[in-house]
C-alpha cells in the first residue's frame, strides 16, 4: 500500500488536473465566503463563481494542443478532455447566469447553490480526463453527489424533494452497477488503467468471451447509460428533470450528460476496442430505442419542461448514433453535438425560467399562448432554440446531427441514419407545437410578470450566438472536435 | 458583375434586417419598404433575363465559388452557385412574383405586418438560394430554410384551420427532405470513395459524373424522388396541399403555388433524374402513372369543390401532374414543355389565387354558392378572371396551351402514348371545372343581394394583375423568348441522361443472352 502511494506521488503532475483544481479552489473559497454573507445575498457568489469559471476556462484553453498526463496515467488532460471541459464550463456559466433571479423568485436565495455547480463541473472534468476507472468513478461521484443536492435544492417543494430523492436512489443504484462492472473487469485484467485493460484484453482474446468480461462490460455500460439517460435506463429522467429547479434541469441535461458520454466514449475506445462489433451492435439497438422512446413520449406531454426532459432523452439517442458509428466522424460528432446541445437546450430552458411563475407555475403549453407577441425577443429566441433542437438548418443542431449521421452513414449504418431522421420528423411535431402556442394562438395573458434580468438576457444572447454560430460557421469548432479525438 | 446571383439572393435578407428596425405600427411604411426591396431585387435580376448567352450555352453562368465548411478529410461544403437555362426562368419567376405578392397584401394583411413582410423576404432568399445552389448541401440548406417562413405565414395569418394546415405542411415536407439528406450524405461518401476531388465538396457537377450501380440508384432515387414528390405534390402525397392552400393567406397561397411547388419539379430536373438516370428510367412508368392519376384525380376533385380556393388548389395537383409527365418524357418537347408549364402555372395559378383573394377581401367568403352574376358589377375583374381561367384551361393563345401542348407532344413521342391519352382527358376536365366554376361565380343573375354592393378592382389591384396578363399572352404567342434560352441546357441534360441510360441498357442487354446460351448448352 505504501509503495502504491509512493508511486502515485512520484507521478504528481498538477498541470494535468489544474482546471478542476482551480475550479474546486473557487468552490471551496466560495463556501467559506458564503458563511460571512448575510442570508439572501447571492450576488457576490454569482460573481465569484463566474470569475472562477472564466479563470478555469483560461487554464483549460491553454491546455489545448499540449496534453498533460499525470498520476501514473490515471489522468490525461488531452484535447479530448479539453473539448469536453469547455462544454462543461459553458453549461455551468450559462446555468449560473440564469439562476440568480430565479432562486430569489422561488424563495431560495441560498449561496451554496453556486459552489455546488462548480463542484459538479469539477467532477465532470475528472470524468472527461480520467484514464483510470477509479478516476472516472471519483469524478462521477463528485459530480453526482453535488447534483443530488442541487436536484432537491428547493427543500420546501415536494416535486424537488422527489427529484432529489429519486435521483439519489436510482443514481446510487446505477453507481453500484458501475462499480461492480469495474470490479469484474479488474478481476479479469488485473488493472484499472484503461489502456492496460485494453492491451490485456486485446492480447488475451480468449478473455473476450469470458462471462466475467462480458458481465463486467455490461454492468459498466449500464452505469453510463443510466447517467446518459438512454432507454431503457431513462425512467428517472423525466421526474428528476421536471422536479429539479429549472436551471439545474438545463444543466443536468447538458453538462453531466456530456461527462457521461466523455467517460463512456473513452472507456469503449481504450478498453474495448477489440470487441467493437459487439458493443456497436448493442448500442445500435439502444440508440434506436432511446430516440424512439424519448420522442414518442414527448409527443403527449403538455408541460414544456417535461417535454424537454423527454426530448433530452431522444437527443442522447442521437448522440449514441455517433458511438455506434465508432469512427472519427461519429466520435467528433458526439463532441460537437454535446456542445451544440448545451447552447440550444440551455437557451430553451432560460426562456422557460423567465416564462415561469413562482412555484414552477405556467410551464404548460397553454401558458405559452401568444407568448411570441407579448414578448417578441423571447419568442424569437425560443424559436431559434426550437429550430435548432429540431435540427433545421442553419442551426447548431443541424450541423451536429449532420455530423453524427454522416459518421453513421460512412460506417455503413444507413438504416440507423434513416431511423434517426424519421425520429427527428417525429420530434418536429412536439417542438412545432410550442411555436403553435407561442405564435398561432391569441394571447390570453399579458405576461407582465416576465422580467428581463441581465443574467438571463446574457444567457439567452450567448445561447443564440452559439446556436447560430455553430450552425452557420461550424468550421473551427468541427475541426477542433476532430483534433480532440484520440 | 461577378457576384450578381449572391446579390439577388441575399438582398431580400438584408432588406429583412432593415425591416426589423422599422417601427411595427407603421403599417404602410413597412409594406412600401418591402415592395421597394422586392422591386429592386427584381430589377437587379433583370440582366439575367436579357443575357443572350443562354441561347447558345448550356454552361452554368454567373458562377460563384467560395469555400464554406472544410473539416480535414471529413467533409467539404462550398458556397457554389450559378444558373443555366433550367434555373434562369425560375429565378426570374421568383423575383417577378414577389413584388406582385407584396402589392396584393396591401389591405389583406393588417395584423402584425412587420412579421409578415420579414417572413416574405426571408422566404424569397430561401427560394432563390435553392434555385441557384450548385452544391447539393447548399441546396438542402435553402430547401429547409424555406419551410420556416412558410410555416409561420400559414400558421399566423391563415384561416380557421391554419394550425393543422401549417403543421401538416411542415411535417410532410420535412419528412421527405430528411430522407433526402441521408441519400445526399450517402452519395457524398460514395463520391469520395470513387475519387471525387475533395475540393469539389457536394458539387452536383461532380455527382453527375458518378457511375452509381443500378441497385444503389434505385434507393437513392427513391429517397430524392419521395422528397420532391411531396413538394410537387404528386398523388398520393399531395394531401397537405389543399389544406395549406386553403388556409394560407392569399400571399402565402400565391407563393406556394407559383414558386414553392416548382421546387419539387425543379428537384427532379436538376437532381433526381440526372443524378440517378438509370433508376429514373426504371421508374418512369411508375411516375408517369402517378402523374396521370394526379392529373385526372386533381381535376375530378376540383370539379366537386364548393370553395373556389380549394378548387384552384386541386387544379394545381392536376397541372403539376402535366409538368411531371413532361419531365419524365425526357425529350426536348416534354422537358421544355414541363419547364414552361412550371412558369405558366406560376403565372396563372398565382393569378387565380390573387383573384380569389380579391373577392374574399370584399365578401369574406370563398364559396361558389355565395356568388353568381358578379360580372355585371365587376367588369374589369370579370375580364381578367376570364383570361386567367382560359390560361389555366390551356386555351390556344394563352400560355397554358403552349406548355400543355409541348408536354403532350413530348410524352406521346417518348413512348408514353397511353399515358398521354389519359392525360389529355385532364385538359378536357380542366375546361369543365374551370369554366363551370367561372360560370357559377360570374355569370347569370345576382342571386345574393350582398353581391350588389361589390366594387370593381382598384387601380392597385389592376396593377397587380397587369404584369401577369402580359406574360399570359407573351408566352402564349411567342414562347420562343423563353424556350430558346432554356433549350441548350435542356438538350445537354437530355443528352447526359439518355447517354447514361443507353450505357445501362447496353450493359444489361447482353447479360440475358449470355445466360441463355449457357442454359442451351
Amino acid at each position: 500500500m505504501e509503495n502504491l502511494v509512493q508511486i502515485a506521488l512520484q507521478n504528481v503532475n498538477l498541470a494535468a488536473i489544474m482546471p478542476s483544481l482551480v475550479l474546486v479552489c473557487f468552490g471551496m473559497g466560495l463556501l467559506l465566503i458564503n458563511v460571512f454573507l448575510p442570508r439572501g445575498t447571492t450576488r457576490p457568489a454569482v460573481w465569484i463563481s463566474l470569475v472562477g469559471i472564466v479563470v478555469t476556462a483560461g487554464v483549460v484553453v491553454q491546455g489545448w494542443g499540449s496534453p498533460q498526463y499525470g498520476f501514473s496515467d490515471a489522468v490525461a488532460l488531452d484535447n479530448f478532455a479539453t473539448f469536453f471541459n469547455v462544454t462543461f464550463l459553458v453549461a455551468a456559466a450559462l446555468t449560473i447566469l440564469m439562476s440568480d433571479e430565479y432562486l430569489h423568485r422561488e424563495g431560495y436565495p441560498v449561496g451554496e447553490y453556486y459552489p455546488l455547480i462548480l463542484f459538479t463541473t469539477a467532477g465532470a472534468m475528472w470524468m472527461a480526463s480520467g484514464t483510470d476507472m477509479m478516476t472516472i468513478f471519483l469524478g462521477l461521484e463528485v459530480m453526482s453527489v453535488s447534483l443530488y443536492v442541487l436536484a432537491g435544492f428547493f427543500r420546501g417543494q415536494v416535486a424537488s424533494n422527489e427529484a432529489g430523492l429519486k435521483y439519489f436512489l436510482l443514481g446510487a443504484f446505477s453507481t453500484g452497477f458501475l462499480l461492480y462492472g469495474i470490479a469484474l473487469i479488474y478481476g479479469v485484467t488485473g488493472s484499472t488503467r484503461l489502456t492496460e485493460i485494453g492491451v490485456y484484453l486485446n492480447s488475451h482474446s480468449s478473455l473476450l468471451t469470458n462471462p466475467m468480461t462480458l458481465a463486467g462490460m455490461a454492468l459498466l455500460s449500464i452505469g453510463f447509460l443510466f447517467k446518459i439517460g438512454a432507454a431503457p435506463f431513462h425512467m428517472w429522467a423525466p421526474d428528476v428533470y421536471q422536479g429539479s429547479p429549472t436551471p439545474i434541469t438545463a444543466f443536468m441535461s447538458a453538462g453531466p450528460k456530456a461527462a457521461a458520454f466523455a467517460a463512456f466514449l473513452r472507456i469503449l475506445e481504450y478498453c474495448f476496442f477489440s470487441v467493437k462489433p459487439e458493443w456497436t451492435a448493442m448500442l445500435w439497438v439502444l440508440a434506436v430505442l432511446t430516440m424512439t422512446v424519448g420522442n414518442f413520449v414527448a409527443i403527449s406531454q403538455t408541460n414544456i419542461k417535461r417535454m424537454l426532459a423527454y426530448s433530452s432523452i431522444s437527443h442522447a439517442g442521437y448522440a449514441l448514433v455517433g458511438l455506434v458509428a465508432a469512427n472519427e466522424i461519429g466520435y467528433s460528432g458526439v463532441l460537437f453535438y454535446m456542445l451544440a446541445y448545451t447552447f440550444m437546450n440551455l437557451g430553451a430552458f432560460a426562456v422557460l425560467v423567465l416564462a415561469g411563475k413562482k412555484g414552477e407555475e405556467n410551464l404548460t403549453l397553454e401558458g405559452f399562448a401568444g407568448f411570441g407577441y407579448k414578448r417578441p425577443f423571447l419568442g424569437v429566441a425560443m424559436t431559434i432554440f426550437l429550430f435548432s433542437l429540431m435540427s433545421i438548418p442553419p442551426t447548431a443542431g443541424f450541423a451536429g446531427k449532420f455530423y453524427l449521421f454522416a459518421g453513421a452513414i460512412k460506417a455503413g449504418y444507413i438504416w440507423l441514419a434513416v431511423i434517426g431522421m424519421l425520429n427527428s420528423a417525429v420530434s418536429f411535431y412536439y417542438y412545432l407545437r410550442v411555436m403553435v402556442y407561442m405564435y398561432f394562438r391569441e394571447p390570453t395573458e399579458d405576461y407582465a410578470w416576465v422580467s428581463m434580468p441581465i443574467g438571463v438576457l446574457v444567457t439567452i444572447v450567448l445561447a443564440i450566438i452559439g446556436s447560430l454560430y455553430l450552425g452557420v460557421l461550424p468550421n473551427e469548432v468541427m475541426a477542433m472536435a476532430k483534433m480532440a479525438i484520440f | 458583375m461577378s457576384n450578381l446571383l449572391s446579390l439577388i439572393t441575399f438582398f431580400p435578407l438584408v432588406g429583412m434586417v432593415v425591416l426589423l428596425f422599422l417601427p411595427r405600427e407603421s403599417d404602410r411604411l413597412l409594406k412600401t419598404v418591402t415592395l421597394v426591396i422586392t422591386l429592386i431585387t427584381f430589377l437587379i435580376s433583370l440582366p439575367l433575363a436579357f443575357d443572350d448567352a443562354f441561347r447558345t450555352s448550356a454552361e452554368m453562368r454567373y458562377v460563384e465559388f467560395a469555400q464554406w465548411i472544410n473539416i480535414g478529410e471529413y467533409f467539404r461544403m462550398n458556397y457554389y452557385v450559378g444558373i443555366d437555362g433550367i434555373s434562369l426562368w425560375l429565378v426570374m419567376l421568383t423575383t417577378f412574383i414577389m413584388p406582385i405578392t407584396v402589392l396584393s397584401t396591401w389591405h389583406a394583411v393588417e395584423k402584425n405586418t412587420k412579421g409578415f413582410m420579414a417572413l416574405l423576404l426571408l422566404l424569397e432568399t430561401g427560394m432563390l438560394g435553392a434555385f441557384i445552389a450548385l452544391d447539393v448541401f447548399l441546396f438542402y440548406i435553402f430547401w429547409e430554410l424555406m419551410l420556416i417562413p412558410m410555416y409561420f405565414l400559414i400558421g399566423i395569418w391563415g384561416g380557421k384551420n391554419r394550425i393543422y394546415a401549417a403543421v401538416k405542411f411542415f411535417i410532410f415536407t420535412a419528412v421527405g427532405s430528411l430522407l433526402m439528406l441521408v441519400a445526399i450524405i450517402y452519395v457524398y461518401y460514395y463520391a469520395v470513395k470513387a475519387g471525387l476531388p475533395f475540393q469539389s465538396g457536394f458539387s452536383i457537377a461532380h455527382f453527375y459524373q458518378l457511375d452509381l450501380p443500378a441497385h444503389l440508384q434505385t434507393w437513392l432515387f427513391l429517397a430524392f424522388a419521395f422528397s420532391f414528390a411531396i413538394k410537387v405534390p404528386m398523388f398520393p402525397v399531395h394531401t397537405w396541399l389543399p389544406d395549406a392552400h386553403t388556409e394560407a393567406p392569399t400571399a402565402g397561397s400565391v407563393i406556394l403555388a407559383a414558386i414553392l411547388l416548382k421546387m419539387g419539379t425543379y428537384g427532379y430536373v436538376r437532381f433526381a433524374i440526372p443524378l440517378f438516370p438509370v433508376a429514373a428510367m426504371k421508374f418512369t412508368p411508375l411516375f408517369a402513372t402517378l402523374a396521370v392519376i394526379g392529373i385526372i384525380y386533381g381535376a375530378l376533385v376540383a370539379m366537386m369543390q364548393d370553395d373556389v380556393k380549394k378548387l384552384v388548389a386541386y387544379s394545381s395537383v392536376s397541372h403539376l401532374g402535366f409538368v411531371m409527365l413532361g419531365v419524365f418524357a425526357m425529350n426536348l418537347q416534354g422537358l421544355s414543355g414541363g419547364m414552361l408549364q412550371m412558369i405558366n402555372h406560376g403565372i396563372s395559378t398565382g393569378a387565380l389565387f390573387l383573384i380569389v383573394g380579391f373577392i374574399y377581401e370584399r365578401r369574406h367568403t370563398r364559396l361558389i354558392a355565395d356568388f353568381g352574376g358578379i360580372s355585371k358589377k365587376m367588369p374589369v375583374f370579370a375580364t381578367i378572371f376570364m383570361i386567367m381561367t382560359f390560361s389555366s384551361v390551356g386555351l390556344p393563345g394563352t400560355n397554358g396551351f403552349v406548355g400543355e401542348f409541348l408536354i403532350l407532344l413530348g410524352a406521346f413521342e417518348s413512348g408514353l402514348r397511353w399515358y398521354t391519352v389519359f392525360a389529355t382527358t385532364g385538359v378536357i376536365l380542366a375546361a369543365v371545372y374551370m369554366l363551370w366554376m367561372f360560370q357559377r361565380v360570374m355569370m347569370g343573375k345576382i342571386t345574393n343581394p350582398k353581391n350588389e354592393e361589390l366594387q370593381d378592382l382598384s387601380g392597385r389591384e389592376i396593377a397587380v394583375m397587369v404584369p401577369l396578363l402580359v406574360f399570359v399572352f407573351w408566352i402564349g404567342f411567342y414562347p420562343n423568348t423563353f424556350l430558346e434560352k432554356m433549350n441548350p441546357s435542356l438538350e445537354n441534360l437530355i443528352q447526359q441522361v439518355k447517354g447514361k441510360q443507353q450505357v445501362a441498357l447496353l450493359v444489361e442487354a447482353p447479360t440475358p443472352s449470355v445466360a441463355k446460351i449457357t442454359v442451351n448448352e
